[in-house]
């Protein structure tokens, strides 16, 4: 299936509000989806037979946001966190990619973490995943089975891949700057 | 002829015990086996046949902390890995020695500025006795870095009041011979 195939296949079972938006013509294709469709349209985009995307290649976190006050007006982007699903497969061999657009902060708190629901239970390969996305990005993925951080020790602070995240002075009494 | 000589049978070596000692250390440095990175390649082709690292006596790498004397930190050390580098040294017998093989040890090299996770030179967790820059290091410099602590064990004295004069090496590369370094006469 085309990528356009693919969008109006989402838009005829999940309806337009749920399928935010699209781009075509990008070099990887995307489908907007809303945060609370994204379980279902994950395992609905597994499942089905005319799409039968049985391999996440990627699943990654984007941080689009410029700290730096002099570069914000070029920057062009309203600051958002986006998840990135990357999906093929091996049986059509087509792909698509999936976004998924959240608030940098929920309820525009800062600290308490944007949420958006697990596909773990879709892809296996989801949960190393979504366990990276959260410790670098900062996203809580809801339902996840062990949403702990993954490469950085247990104890630290903050998400490092985040553009405003500030470098610790000190970590266990060695000098971090 | 001095009165000492020719008061020996055959094959009588005299010497030291300092010297002995020193003599008997510096030639079975023994290293652990410890890559963080990329540098570990680096260390790996020292210890192979190529540059040997077996001719300085420090090519027997150790799996273990407890049978080794040197620690070659070879690679990024992240503040995950720092507590265990810690620990491994503080595992070793004395006497230690550590060499800080390649930039990202020595101060943090290319993650200095970006790295959120990287150590800013290893000697903020474990005391270093020698510096070998590079990124990563021939193998020569890092056989460099071994003669310099071959240096170090050299330089070291038995008596308690005695002071240890560290080897300064010489701006070609070559290191002054300490002054208690005679080699062996037999």
């Amino acid at each position: 299936m085309t990528a356009e195939e693919i969008l109006n296949l989402l838009v005829e079972q999940f309806g337009k509000e749920r399928i935010a938006g699209a781009n075509l013509e990008a070099i990887d294709p995307w489908v907007e989806v809303s945060p609370d469709a994204i379980a279902d349209v994950a395992r609905f985009l597994k499942t089905d037979e005319r799409t039968q995307f049985d391999h996440l290649n990627n699943l990654c976190g984007v941080d689009y946001c410029e700290p730096d006050e002099k570069k914000q007006k070029k920057f062009g982007h309203e600051p958002h966190i986006e998840v990135v699903y990357h999906l093929t497969s091996y049986n059509l061999k087509h792909k698509i990619t999936v976004k998924v657009v959240l608030a940098r902060w929920k309820d525009g708190q800062v600290g308490s973490l944007p949420e958006v629901p697990t596909v773990s239970g879709v892809w296996k390969i989801a949960d190393w995943h979504e366990r990276e996305a959260f410790d670098l990005v900062g996203i809580n993925f809801v339902g996840h089975p062990n949403l702990v951080r993954i490469l950085c020790a247990e104890d630290w602070v903050g998400h490092p891949l985040r553009k405003d995240y500030e470098f610790p002075l000190e970590y266990h009494g060695i000098r971090g700057k | 002829m001095t009165w000492i000589e020719g008061r020996f049978e055959e094959n009588v070596v005299l010497s030291t015990l300092e010297q002995a000692m020193n003599w008997a250390k510096e030639s079975s440095v023994w290293p652990m086996t410890f890559g963080l990175a990329c540098c570990a390649i680096e260390m790996m082709a020292t210890g192979a046949s190529r540059y040997d690292l077996d001719r300085f006596g420090a090519g027997a790498f150790r799996a273990s902390p407890r049978q080794a004397d040197l620690m070659i930190v070879a690679g990024t050390v992240t503040f995950k890995m720092a507590s265990r580098v810690r620990r491994l040294y503080e595992q070793m017998p004395d006497p230690k020695y550590v060499i800080a093989m390649g930039a990202c040890t020595v101060g943090g090299g290319p993650y200095f500025k970006h790295g959120y996770h990287v150590v800013k030179g290893v000697d903020l967790v474990v005391p270093v006795d020698v510096y070998v820059p590079g990124c990563p290091p021939r193998p020569e410099a890092l056989l460099e870095g071994i003669m310099r602590i071959q240096d170090k064990i050299r330089a070291r004295k038995l008596g308690r009041s005695a002071r240890e004069v560290t080897p300064v090496p010489h701006h070609q590369g070559m290191a002054a011979v300490p002054a208690i370094s005679h080699t062996l006469e037999v």
